[in-house]
Order: C-alpha cells, then structure tokens, then sequence
C-alpha cells in the first residue's frame, strides 16, 4: 500500500491537440493519501473514467506522472500496478462457484489454500454471501453477480488501491444503502485506499472522506462531504452537490455586501471583489433560505412534496429560488418574503467563491 | 379515458407472475408503479399496453375490453429504460416515425414534430442522429416519440435510470409538465420512494407481483395499508420492530416504554415502524423516548447525518439534520419520536398511526 501522487497530468485522445477542448484531462495534481476512502464525482464525460484509467495503467497520460509511494509507474501496464478494480457491471465467471469465483484473484497470485480459504470465507461472510459460497454463480440475481464482483475486488490485502467504477449502477435502492453501508465498514476494517467514481452524489457524499469533483476535465474542488455542502468553491459545486441544488442569482457587490435585486444581504465577513468585470453571483442553498416578515418579495410557484420535506419553487422576476421547508410547516400562499441565511451566503465572481464564511 | 385491469393474473409456466390485479388508473394522471426490480412492475405495464396477454381477467380502455387486442391496435406509447432510438435517422425521423406510420401529412409532421422538438429543447438537435447527442437528449428523444403521437396511454419504464444524477432531477422537474393537460394516462415505474413523492400524483405499490396498496401518492407515503407497502416506500429503509401493548402502554425492547393513548388498540403484539428521520440524534420539540444502540457506520451527506446502528440485534437507521460528531462503535442516544410510529397488526396490517 501507498501514497498514490498525480503530478501536472494532462491526457488527450487527440493526436495533435491544440484548444482547451481537445483536453480531456485538463492539468491536474492530485495527492491520494494512503488508506483514504476517496469518490470522484462528477456528471457524465466529466474525464473520471479517463482519470481512473491513467491511475490504474489502461490509459497512459499525454503528460505527466503518476507515482505509487516511491515508484513512479506512469509507463507500467495495469497488470503491474497490483491494483483491484470493480466495474459498473458484474464480472463473474458463471461457471465457476461463488467460491471459487471469490478465490481467483488468490490463486492467481499463489497463495495457498488454507489462506485463500480464511480469507474468502472472511469476505463471503462480509458481504452475505457465506451461504451461497457452493452455488455456481450463473444462478444469482445481478445483485448477487456484483456482490461477487465486489468481493473479487476487496479479497486480496496487498493491493495499493481499490478502484470501484459506479459499481451499484444495477443495485435495486434498497439493496444500495445496505451495500453503500457495506463498502464504508469494508474501508474501516480493511484501511485499503479506496477510490470510488460516481455521478451519484449520494453514493459520492455517504462512501467518501474526500470528494474530487470534477467538471470538463478539471477539477473544481477536493474536500469533505460538509465542506462542499456548506463551501462550495465553485458554482458547479453548488449546483452539483446538493438535491436541489444551490441557488445562484446575479448580484452587485456594494460596501463589502452583496445585493440581490436592490435588497443588500447580510453576510458574515467583507466581500472582496478584486476583478471589476468579474461576473457576480451570489449562491444559497435551499436549505439556508426560509420564510420571513420581510426579505426578497416572491410568489410561491410550486410545493413538491418529498415526505421528509416539501421542495418549495419561488419566482422574483425571472429568477427561481428554491427551499426546504420541513414536512407538516405551513408554506404562505402569496405575498412571501424570503431571507437567506448569512452564515451560509456566498458570492461568486466568475463562478469561483470570493466570500467568507464566519469560521474560514 | 382510462384504464382498468378486473382480476388480471398473468402465470408463466407454474410461476405467477402478477397476482390477481383490480385496479382502475386515474384518468389524465401520473400513475406510479413504485416497487423493488422483479416486483413486477414491467410485466403489468406489458398487460396494459397489451405487449402480454393476461392469463386470466380482462383490460379495459375507455368502457371498452381491449383483452387480447394487440398494442399495435391500441393507441399505446411505451418509453423503456435503455433509450431506443433508430441509430440511422435524425432526431426528426426518430420522432417522425410514429406519425409516418400513421400515414400523417407531411405538413402535419413537421409542425407536430416542431412543437414537441420545441417543448423537449431538442430543437437546435433535430438534424442530428441519436449517437451524437448525449444521453439525456437521447431520452428526451423517445420521450419525444411518445409524445408526438397523442396517445391515450403512456408508458414510462424507468426512464431516468440510465441518465447522471442531475439530469434525472431536471427531465422529473420537467416531465409532469409536459404530460400536463395532454388527455393522456400516464404509467411511470420506478424503484425511488423519493421519485415517486415527488412526481406526486397516484401511485401503485408493487410487491411480489401484487399491487399492494392504489391511491395518491402522498397518502400511500403517510398511511400504507400494510407493511410490506411501508417497506416497498421507504429509502432509507424503515425501521421494524416488535412492540407488545399492556396497560395503555407499548413496551419494546422490555424497557422502552411510551402511551399508547388515542390509538383505541388492544393489547397484545404489534409491529411497530418508523422511518429513519424520526429516530434521530437530538431529541427536538416533539415527543420521544430514547434508544441505546451501538454505532455500526455513519454517513455525513453533507447537510445531514445517516447513522446505521444495533438495537437489540436488528439494525435501525437514523437520519438526523446537520453533521453530528459520530463514532463508530459506540453506544449512542437516539430520540424516537413516539407520534410517527405506525402500528401493524396480524397480517401485517395498518392498525394505528
């Protein structure tokens, strides 16, 4: 095991590439640290796959290095990294016993029997699938099939990391939460770095310590679960993460305060603005946004009800602003008014964050 | 215009695949199949778009018994989870398709194919094929068929399930929209409790190839009939235990005790459910008794709190707002809010909320 470093990296699968979109990786330095339970999140062609393939030897980048510890394997083929992979879809040998299915990865590295069988029997058991361990594998549900998939990647302890690639596409939700809950006891108990590639935000937010973000091949912030929730750096950030997701709003910058629509909001620390040009946005999550006696002036467009809490969509003018009210509290019927929370109320210049939160 | 399955049971073989079915959609609606894969949800739709032919019972259309008349004589829409386009038409021919079929004039098509191009922002996309566009707007492209031909009945299989996350969250904003005031019944099946909340309207919950419970959405969400359709609407899952009633109180656990006030139930064993964000880390205004369980994961999502934990040898989970301060392995206080429990009897069935 060790420290996975991905020093200035860019790749193209162009062969002369020359603008900004011919990079599907754009420069990049990520520092993996040993043992950490990392998702990379980001929507569809963002370059995670792409990112996963350069760290785990299928792809070698245009530029740059990739580092495990002390060895730098940039030009090493995959199947010399000892690196552990589950992909989206179940990769089992039906013939084969979930058993034996399990002991593969083992017996291809010639370990002897009595320790492949603790060690398969020890990861059966896991993942609850002890008393399939005879069964062929053709004969399981496609939950079943991953869950072997799942084994074949954690059974082996020597590896220097475990790449999950959006492994509970095909997990029914309520299977998902268990497996989701599975993976992170797994990541406990076994401490083998793990990275974990998703679209899926919940699965990104609830698997992870650390989350890199990504968006058209860069990434826009690596952080913890709470400090993307209630930092966004980035729009993309606060637009991504979050169910709904943030609300963005253009503003001015007056005094240090932003304002929004001719109201000048509070917010806990001076706004510094240092690009006149720069365009400004202020950011809120629907979370952090309530009813109030006096505010922003809206009408109340559409309540969606979502058991936990109700969605409630807001127009002022042409902007929509959405929040949360708590399931069984009463929602105005019209003349609202809104106000945001200051503590959580950020400004954006040019889509990257220029304002404070009161312990930053 | 509407629906109805009267006693409909489709076997395959020795196995039953639907179980006998009543149930009449509710006309110009979403009408949601929420239930687990294999619970049966495509098969119903292929009985009522007439893809299969019901073992037993009859389908009706419209005051009509349409058994056993083919879907291409039926004025169906079906839109699967894996988008199906024609890889070798434009996005104009795919959603002509079904009009040229239909032997439409060429006027017709293009003004039809216009507007719903227009309606769906597929427009700028209209001269492209299906493999350039992204996966989203290759949804929105058989979303697009379906819509073009004016049916009177819609079927929707999962039909987000393949798309990111985001996306998801934009085309379910958008798709009760678009079906608005169309005249057609809408059929949507999902796995999400979430989805289907938020979709609203009514819903059918599936389960071992029974509809277990058919009304609005909402109600089925706050007062399922039993507990296999508490279970089949609920993400995270809810929580289950045996409580016993004695003396005008419920016992758990032989030491957790709260009134059973107002309820008007006798004593003896009940099953007692409650979903995650009511037992939950800080006691809050409302009434509660409080559990000892022992930390098995946290999950910090952010902007809330989703603690796995072991009480008395089942695993329950809370779900708390804010980020708390967790650790794994320890014994923790959780709060029950005693006024959310729902109560189900013999048979698994509702007895108090």
């Amino acid at each position: 095991m060790s420290k996975i470093r991905l020093k200035n990296l860019r790749h193209s699968y162009l062969p002369n590439p020359q603008s900004d979109e011919d990079w599907a990786l754009k420069h990049m330095s990520v520092d993996w640290s040993d043992g950490g339970a990392y998702a990379l999140l980001g929507p569809s062609g963002c370059g995670k796959t792409t990112l996963l393939n350069i760290i785990s030897g299928l792809l070698t980048p245009t530029e740059g290095e990739v580092w495990f510890g002390d060895e730098e394997v940039s030009s090493q083929p995959a199947d010399q990294r000892n690196i552990a992979q589950v992909f989206q879809f179940p990769v089992v040998y039906d013939t084969m016993t979930v058993y034996d299915n399990l002991a593969f990865p083992l017996r291809n590295r010639g370990f002897d029997e009595p320790a492949i069988d603790k060690k398969v029997r020890e990861i059966a058991n896991m993942l609850d699938l002890g008393e399939t361990l005879m069964t062929r594998a053709s004969g399981l549900t496609a939950d079943g099939k991953q869950k072997i998939s799942l084994g074949r990647g954690l059974v082996r302890s020597d590896v220097n990391v475990i790449m999950f690639d959006e492994p509970l596409t095909v997990i029914d939700p309520h299977l998902k939460w268990v497996l989701r809950s599975k993976l992170k006891e797994l990541h406990q108990q076994i401490g083998t770095t793990m990275i974990y590639v998703t679209h899926d935000q919940t699965e990104a937010l609830t698997f992870a310590d650390q989350v890199v973000v990504m968006q058209q091949g860069e990434v826009v912030q690596i952080g913890s679960p709470v400090e993307l929730f209630e930092r966004p750096r980035h729009t993309f950030v606060g637009h991504f993460i979050g169910s709904p997701g943030m609300n963005v709003l253009a503003c001015d910058v007056d005094q240090g305060r932003p304002v929004y629509d001719g109201i000048a909001l509070d917010v806990t620390s001076k706004v510094r603005v240092d690009d006149p040009s720069a365009r400004l946005e202020v950011g809120i999550r629907p979370e952090f946004v309530s009813f109030a006696d006096q505010g922003i002036p809206v009408t109340v467009e559409k309540v969606s009800d979502a058991g936990r809490v109700s969605i409630v969509e807001t127009r002022n003018g042409d902007d929509v602003i959405k929040l949360l009210v708590p399931d069984g509290d009463p929602v105005p019927a019209d003349g609202a008014f809104l106000k945001f929370d200051p503590d959580h109320t950020r400004v954006y210049a040019d889509d990257w964050v220029v304002s404070r939160g009161s312990n930053e | 215009m509407t629906l109805a399955l009267k006693n409909v049971i489709k076997r395959v073989g020795a196995d039953t695949h639907i179980h006998a079915t009543n149930v009449e959609l509710a006309a110009n609606q979403f009408n949601i199949l929420l239930g687990t894969t294999l619970a049966g949800k495509t098969t119903l739709m292929q009985l009522m778009a007439g893809l299969q032919t019901p073992t037993s019972g009859e389908v009706w259309f419209n005051g009509k018994n349409v058994t056993g008349v083919p879907v291409q004589k039926r004025n169906v829409s079906f839109v699967h989870q894996q988008f199906i386009n024609y890889p070798h038409f434009s996005v104009f021919d795919n959603i002509a398709s079904p009009l040229r079929v239909a032997g439409a004039s060429r006027k017709d098509i293009e003004q039809r194919v216009g507007a719903v191009a227009e309606l769906l922002r597929l427009t700028p996309m209209l001269g492209r094929r299906p493999g350039e566009l992204s996966g989203g707007q290759q949804q929105r492209t058989a979303l697009a068929r379906a819509l073009v031909k004016d049916s009177d009945l819609v079927l929707l299989d999962e039909p987000l399930a393949n798309l990111d996350y985001k996306l998801r969250e934009e085309l379910r904003d958008e798709l009760p929209r678009l079906f608005h005031d169309r005249g057609c019944t809408v059929v949507y099946a999902t796995t999400e409790p979430t989805e289907a909340l938020l979709l609203g309207g009514y819903s059918a919950t599936m389960h071992e190839g029974r509809v277990t419970q058919f009304g609005n959405t909402a109600d089925i969400y706050r007062r399922p009939f039993d507990l296999p359709t508490a279970k089949v609407f609920s993400d995270p899952p809810i929580n289950v235990a045996e409580v016993r009633l004695t003396d005008g109180k419920f016992i758990f656990n032989d030491q957790i005790s709260w009134p059973s006030t107002g309820r008007g139930l006798a004593d003896g064993l009940y099953r007692m459910a409650v979903r995650p964000h009511f037992v939950t880390l800080d006691p809050g205004a409302r009434k509660h008794v409080k559990l000892e369980g022992r930390v098995l994961v946290a999950e910090l999502s952010g902007s809330e709190s989703t603690v796995h934990f072991d009480l008395g040898g089942l695993a329950w989970v809370s779900q708390s707002q804010g980020i708390h301060a967790i650790e794994v392995g320890k014994m923790t206080d959780f709060f029950l809010d005693t006024d959310q429990c729902l109560y189900f009897g013999e048979n698994d069935q509702l007895m108090a909320a």
